[in-house]
């Protein structure tokens, strides 16, 4: 039966049709002569509302509608990583091969590569029982990832017949399953999965695991858990995309999906220039070897963009099901959130809060709540860690898409316009932002770290603290009147914020700092304000106890190359030692006298 | 020709509305004849069933129900182009205002344009040497960037641009290659005189091509002139191979159009009034800067926006922020002091430019002492103030000397005449020169092998 509408009302991308009876809620369709792919959003007697997800410039009243008869699916197999797809999963360096610089309408359903040849190793026998998820087959994918090839969820049964090792296309038959029934199933590379549904899984385990970053304010002051969930808002300028990238380079996940939504062209191309030639700490491979992009730049039609957040996470529970950390950016959630808003409009929803639709704070939680650690189907464990960037309107942290997000996510990275002007990269705002995850860490931070790592934060965090309250008097009678006691708080805040907190993108040792560094670099300054402390409490006047090179040098240490087991910031304790030492004693015989 | 219809049920300020079509077309340009002389031109914006809504560039003054005269042409709106357009002006809709005849060409070019595919853009690398200290050391325009100017009624924009225009030109190796398009929509007469009269005394005249929609035209159109002159541009750059610089301003009477369209249609207004999809509609014009692979030429746009009271956070300058790769702010308090150009370092930025500078482009020690310049400046914010409240007199010894760094900052660095052009090497010099005002180890920014090198000399 071929089940078609007609259209009859236009509007963007907002187009309704009649004769719609035999079509289904969230159906993919053909829309039009050209064929533009849509999806119905709802049905009313014989009436249908569709989106689509193309230009519906030179759509005519009286088109066609043809149904597909399967809601909106993605292919999901080899040939996903080190490729960008756009909101609806067609691959844009395929598009660009065939001849188009500019992206077209009406090119249809294209997914991953039918026609490379994949060399596949088959791990199960004829006669062995698969369960749903379960493993049959394997690929290199690159050099980083091996692809599991799994048996779709909801299919299940005894290997009836198996294809040999060897060089297959993603259609190719590897592997027959017969159930209880008698009921075949036959087993390509990849399997279809509907965007807007959730991939089954066994159970949700504990998150306990830190997302290592690089980034020291980050995996020091406001960790991200594997399987946790963070928000970066921010006004335009303050850093979110350098921030999502530094992550999308340097965290220790497995799998990277980036989602650019509803951003700058440029910035996927900068993605799709520098990965490839940047490589992973660990293994040395090429970074786009485990990366994967969906783009919907902000001038791409605005229903795709709504797809493209579920493509994203929807690819991410994939490669979890196959056992791998996955970490997904969404750059940016606020661009999606207004997308639901133009849509909404042009359904003539009721609006709730600045127009947003009354559901946004329900489909926001929905998104984030893909994340977790997961045991799954086929006994693996996997996680999905969500980082969402968010572009409050203003810069005004009050907005509803910020304020529905902080609800939901575990982390609250707040960039600051104030630190961004000064240039103070990642502009993250220690007094604003938080972790949740911290007590959850703990454990791991003593076994992996130092079992003093979070107390040393801590006392960190309140010279921070103390730092702010001084700040307010120092704004109004100068840093000069304040006790030296407190002079010294200033002095180490001062050395927190630009020799820990500040982390230089561009520069080659700064960029990624491992752990232990991490911890050792803060041993330095503790061991620094301890001993300079000390010495103020003994009357020691603040001119003495700051020494300006030894400062400077504590400063200065991110941009040193570390060698072997960080023996530089050992010589920097020393130093420290050695001149607190000195001058203690030449107080301690009473020698000199200033007072 | 197609059917014509005679009757409208309603005409209401930029839109109407007719009933009884057959076979509209979303999206498509439609004629319509009020008098015997006059024709407007409008666009299909809704289709439900039969009855459509037709927004009218000219606006509905002066349109009757009965008698009048529609015909649908069937497609959106597309323009001829050819490289004859160099040198000639345009109205807001791209007809020709110069007399000097139509342009014919055997190809038309829909306005509206498509995005381009990431994966064939050119990540944009090269730096165009404006000769102006702000914009090139710290806030360096990239070719192909998209870098708007934020700034206020009265303040001097049209000179930044004009002199932005007459001194990137200076560096151009070939000028044959190089175009500048001129869209203006709302702006006075005086204001397009001002730039018509640069671009004459520069010698580009030849090389420009304006399409001007001003102050007292019609209010609609000028929803399509950034779209004609666009199109213009890709043209140019990516048929012709030519560097293109395209001025638009002013955004925000731009999206002023916008926002009157949205609220004859009855559409959910977001924040102030603006429609919710105004992001989308300032990134289908913004993100058609850029490069492509496959040609030679460029696109960059230098858009202008004056700031409703001066105010960043208003939609206007926030979602252009969003969508650009960074922006030049401008302020009153500077222009009041006499400084111009009056661009505020701090809020200002150029995304690009991280990798569009340093040893391979402009110089080593760029990125490090563009970074120090902001850090430092800032803290001249902070100082001054303290200073306020304390007296200068009682600041501490450093202190007082970022107070005299940010009064040499703004004399030497920032001010610069309006014929005035400082090559990259001047421009870093005069920043060491301040630096040096200050004490060594508050140069946190400075890798030490730099400070060693360039610093200390």
């Amino acid at each position: 039966m071929t089940r078609q509408g007609n259209i009859i009302y236009i509007n963007g991308p907002v187009v309704k049709a009649d004769h719609m009876e035999g079509f289904m809620v969230r159906e993919m369709v053909m829309v039009g002569e050209k064929k533009l792919i849509g999806e119905v959003i709802s049905l009313e007697n014989d009436l249908g509302t569709v989106q689509v997800y193309e230009e519906t410039t030179g759509l005519k009243i009286g088109e066609k509608m043809y149904g597909t008869g399967k809601p909106l699916s993605l292919k999901l197999g080899p040939g996903i990583l080190g490729n960008i797809f756009d909101g609806i999963e067609r691959p844009l360096s395929k598009i660009y091969d065939s001849g188009n610089r500019f992206i077209p309408e009406g090119i249809g359903l294209l997914s991953i590569d039918e026609e490379k040849y994949w060399d596949v190793e088959i791990i199960v026998k004829t006669g062995a029982k698969l369960k749903s998820g379960e493993i049959f087959a394997r690929v290199q994918e690159t050099t980083m990832i091996v692809h599991q090839i799994m048996v779709p969820p909801g299919v299940k049964g005894k290997v009836v017949s198996s294809a040999k090792n060897g060089s297959y296309k993603i259609s190719d038959i590897l592997v027959v399953l017969e159930d209880d029934n008698g009921k075949k199933f036959k087993l390509n590379m990849f399997q279809e999965w509907p965007v807007r549904k959730s991939r089954p899984n066994i159970r949700r385990m504990p998150i306990e695991k830190l997302l290592v970053t690089g980034q020291r304010i980050i995996d020091t002051f406001f960790p991200l858990a594997k399987g946790g969930t963070a928000a970066i808002p921010g006004g335009f300028g303050t850093g979110k995309t350098i921030t999502q990238h530094q992550l999308a380079k340097w965290s220790d996940a497995d799998i990277i999906v980036y989602i650019g939504c509803g951003e700058r062209g440029n910035e996927m191309t900068e993605v799709l220039e520098d990965f490839p030639k940047l490589k992973d700490p660990t293994t040395g491979n090429p970074l786009m070897d485990r990366t994967v992009l969906i783009a919907n730049t902000s001038n791409m039609p605005v229903a795709a963009r709504e797809a493209s957040i579920y493509t994203g996470i929807t690819i991410a529970e994939y490669f979890r099901d196959m056992g791998y950390n996955v970490a997904v950016m969404a750059d940016s959630t606020s661009r999606w959130a207004e997308a639901l808003r133009e849509i909404s409009g042009r359904l003539e929803e009721m609006p709730a809060e600045e127009g947003y639709p009354a559901y946004l704070a329900s489909r926001l939680a929905a998104f984030y709540e893909r994340a977790g650690y997961f045991q799954n189907l086929n006994g693996s464990e996997g996680s999905i860690t969500i980082i969402g960037a968010v572009s409050p309107a203003g810069g005004d942290f009050s907005e509803p898409v910020t304020k529905s997000t902080k609800r939901i996510v575990g982390t609250f990275l707040a960039l600051d316009q104030e630190l961004a002007h000064a240039r103070h990269f990642p502009s993250i705002n220690w007094l604003l932002s938080y972790s949740s995850y911290i007590p959850i860490l703990e454990d791991w931070f003593k076994e992996n770290v130092a079992p003093d790592m979070l107390q040393i934060r801590s006392k960190m965090m309140g010279i921070l603290q103390e730092e702010n309250k001084l700040m307010d008097i120092v704004k109004l009678v100068g840093e000069d009147v304040l006790p030296d006691d407190q002079r010294i708080i200033l002095e180490i805040a001062k050395i927190i914020k630009n020799g820990y907190l500040q982390q230089n993108a561009f520069h080659a040792q700064d960029l990624y700092t491992v752990l232990p560094q991490q911890y050792q670099m803060l041993k330095v300054i503790k061991e620094l304000y301890d001993r300079a402390n000390n010495c103020i409490k003994k009357g020691i006047p603040l001119s003495k106890v700051k020494d300006e090179t030894l400062f400077s040098d504590i400063v200065m240490m991110k941009y040193q190359k570390v060698e072997g087991k960080g023996k530089i910031f050992q010589e920097i304790i020393d130093r420290i030692n050695q001149y607190y030492n000195d001058i203690e004693e030449m107080y301690k015989e009473g020698s000199i006298d200033e007072s | 020709m197609k059917v014509k219809y005679l009757k409208l049920e309603k005409a209401e300020g930029p839109l109407i509305i007719m009933d009884g079509v057959k076979e509209a077309v979303y999206g498509e340009l439609v004629d319509i004849q009020v008098s015997k002389k006059e024709h407007r031109t409008g666009k299909v914006v809704q289709i439900d069933k039969g009855r459509v809504i037709i927004q009218v560039f000219q606006g509905s003054s002066g349109i009757s129900l009965n008698d009048v005269s529609v015909s649908f042409s069937g497609k959106p709106m597309e323009i001829p182009m050819t490289n004859e357009i160099l040198g000639r002006v345009f109205s807001g809709t791209a007809k020709p205002m110069d007399g000097a005849g139509e342009i014919y060409s055997t190809k038309n070019y829909n306005i509206n344009g498509r995005p381009m595919n990431p994966v064939a853009r050119l990540y944009p690398r090269n730096y165009i040497h404006t000769g102006i200290s702000s914009i090139d050391g710290l806030m360096t325009l990239i070719r192909g960037q998209k870098l708007p100017i934020f700034s206020g009624d009265g303040l001097p924009h049209n000179q930044l641009a004009a002199q932005i225009v007459r001194q990137a030109r200076i560096s151009e190796e070939e000028t044959s290659s190089f175009a500048v398009i001129f869209a203006a929509m709302g702006i006075k007469h005086d204001e397009a005189d001002f730039f018509r009269k640069v671009f004459e005394e520069a010698g580009v005249m030849d090389r420009v091509v304006m399409f001007l929609n001003l102050a007292d035209d019609p209010v609609m159109e000028r929803v399509i002139t950034p779209r004609c002159a666009l199109t213009a541009a890709e043209y140019l750059a990516f048929e012709c191979d030519m560097h293109v610089l395209v001025i638009m301003t002013d955004i925000t009477s731009y999206c002023e159009a916008l926002r009157e369209i949205s609220s004859a249609r009855e559409e959910v207004p977001s924040r102030k009034g603006y429609p919710g999809y105004l992001y989308s509609d300032l990134a289908s014009l913004y993100e058609r800067a850029g490069m492509l692979k496959g040609s030679e030429g460029s696109i960059t746009q230098i858009a202008i926006l004056t700031m409703p009271n001066d105010d960043i956070t208003h939609p206007v300058p926030d979602l252009t922020g969003y969508i650009t790769e960074g922006q030049i702010v401008l302020s009153r308090s500077l222009y009041q002091m006499g400084i111009y150009p009056p661009i505020n370092i701090l809020p200002s930025l150029s995304r690009l430019m991280k990798d569009g500078i340093g040893k391979e482009y402009t110089r080593e020690d760029h990125p490090d002492i563009a970074n120090q310049v902001f850090s430092s400046y800032s803290k001249v914010q902070e100082v001054r103030s303290l200073a306020q409240i304390i007296g200068e007199d009682e600041l501490s010894e450093v202190d007082r000397k970022y107070m005299e760094f940010g009064r040499q900052f703004e004399e030497k660095f920032a001010k610069q005449d309006f014929e005035e052009y400082r090559d990259i090497n001047q421009t870093l010099e005069i920043m060491w020169e301040l630096l040096r005002i200050l004490p060594e180890q508050e140069l946190t920014r400075i890798d030490p092998s730099l400070a060693k090198k360039y610093l200390r000399k």
